[in-house]
């Protein structure tokens, strides 16, 4: 039975992860290639590395980042942030990357979609979705979630999936960062409507809302930021929590 | 030596980096007659089925292929492109092994496609590949179309049908996911063919 999969984010600046984590183990905490590999050791099922960084320099950085990552790590991993061009996708895949995420460029033009899963394969492209509520429906956001595109997220969802996206990443704004847990109606409304797989992110702050994200919002894989830098819940701690409650994982 | 088959068709670097990792030499080539003075040769693949037939024609590796003596891994699309035939745009494969690739079938099961994430490889039959590996462990998998059960078939994995996650005929092996993606199974694999097969 395929499982769920537990894939902690890593945003990355100039090279470095940004909120840096409190494992004391680590030599350097900023260093995402070291931290990359301490989750693949510790059983993470996939990475995702989200470049924030505002400079070309950086972009380069990132870049460079990505191919460290692709020979310290055996498991699959997702590179976004920035990512406007099918040149720009193919750059981070050459670079060892398995998946793209698009997210603002896509909303601006959407064809990129389809010849970005047409040049690298749907398999490799992922579309993030930014998502807030507005009088009774889910609204999507673009720029980092500065600025509202007033398109409709379950709308939205149907057509970058019919352009060709290979899963979809959906995050919940007003949760992000809350730790009050996963919008479980949103994900449960698009995972429920779309034929590819579906990532839950935003507002894990325990074990118990990463389950709910699965068995409420029927979430094909749950991301987390915090909870995991933080060393708040372990990944092995919470896949036998998830294991215990009769959830696919792999241990 | 090993050699890794490039003919365009993504993860060349992901099978190298995993190489590299268990410290086994290898080179990359498109050209038959460097291909030739490899002892193990591994064909990768991500992609789609209808433009790597077409490139595998046009560099003249298709025929190629098909008179392979040294032990063989394919590698997802590269096992898969072993088969007769792909639904995947109408394709006809290298032939080497009998039967259909067919795409997961979505419909009113809701199944996700592509099956995406790790899942399980029930072995059944003992096989110098699995060395070491117990039967049940979870490979990550990402692929739209999957293949049939044959008498080849040396490991089957359910998503939603039963279909080869593995398989041996003569030199020829073939993995539907990914080994050098998965962990320190996968790199155990991938030792197993480098030594044992």
């Amino acid at each position: 039975m395929l499982t769920k999969r537990i894939i902690p984010c890593l945003d990355v600046k100039d090279g470095r992860t940004v909120k840096g984590t409190n494992f004391l183990q680590l030599r350097d905490a900023g260093d995402p290639v070291e931290l990359a590999a301490r989750y693949s050791d510790e059983g993470a099922d996939e990475l995702v590395f989200l470049d924030i960084s505002a400079t070309l320099e950086g972009r380069k950085t990132f870049l460079q980042m990505v191919e460290c990552v692709a020979e310290a790590i055996q498991i699959p991993f997702t590179v976004g942030g920035g990512i406007s061009t099918v040149d720009d996708a193919g750059r981070a895949l050459d670079a060892g990357a398995d998946k793209v995420s698009l997210n603002s460029a896509a909303l601006a033009r959407p064809s990129f979609i389809d010849e970005a899963s047409k040049r690298v394969g749907s398999q490799s492209v992922v579309v993030a979705i930014d998502v807030k509520r507005s009088n009774g429906s889910w609204t999507v956001w673009t720029k980092a979630g500065t600025e509202s595109t007033g398109k409709d997220a379950l709308l939205w969802a149907d057509e970058v999936v019919q352009r060709g996206a290979g899963e979809l990443l959906v995050t919940s704004m007003d949760r992000d960062g809350t730790t009050e847990g996963y919008d479980v109606e949103l994900l449960k409304a698009i995972s429920d409507r779309v034929s590819v797989p579906l990532i839950a992110s935003g507002g894990a702050g325990n074990k118990e809302h990463l389950r709910d994200a699965i068995l409420l919002g029927h979430a094909d894989a749950v991301l987390a930021a915090s909870i995991f830098h933080y060393n708040r819940i372990s990944i092995s701690e919470l896949k036998s929590f998830l294991h215990d409650n009769n959830i696919p994982v792999r241990t | 030596m090993i050699g890794i088959i490039n003919y365009g068709a993504g993860n060349i670097r992901s099978v190298s980096n995993a190489l590299n990792r268990l410290s086994v030499q290898h080179f990359v080539s498109n050209n038959c007659n460097e291909l030739n003075k490899a002892d193990k040769l591994i064909f990768p693949g991500v992609g789609e089925a209808r433009s790597a037939m077409d490139a595998l024609i046009r560099t003249g590796l298709a025929d190629w292929l098909k008179e392979v003596t040294v032990p063989f891994l394919g590698i997802c699309l590269g096992m898969q492109l072993l088969f007769e035939y792909t639904t995947e745009r109408a394709t006809e494969c290298l032939g080497i092994i009998s039967g259909t690739n067919e795409r997961f079938y979505s419909g009113q099961s809701q199944l996700k496609v592509p099956h995406m994430g790790w899942n399980q490889i029930q072995q059944n039959s003992k096989n110098p590949l699995f060395s070491r590996i117990k039967s049940g462990e979870n490979f990550y998998f990402v692929h739209s179309y999957y293949a049939p059960i044959v008498p080849a078939t040396i490991g089957v994995t359910d998503y939603d049908v039963q279909f080869t996650s593995a398989i041996q005929q003569k030199n020829y092996y073939g993995v539907q996911f990914h080994p050098e993606k998965s962990s320190k199974e996968g790199l155990q694999l991938l030792k197993n063919f480098i030594e044992l097969c």
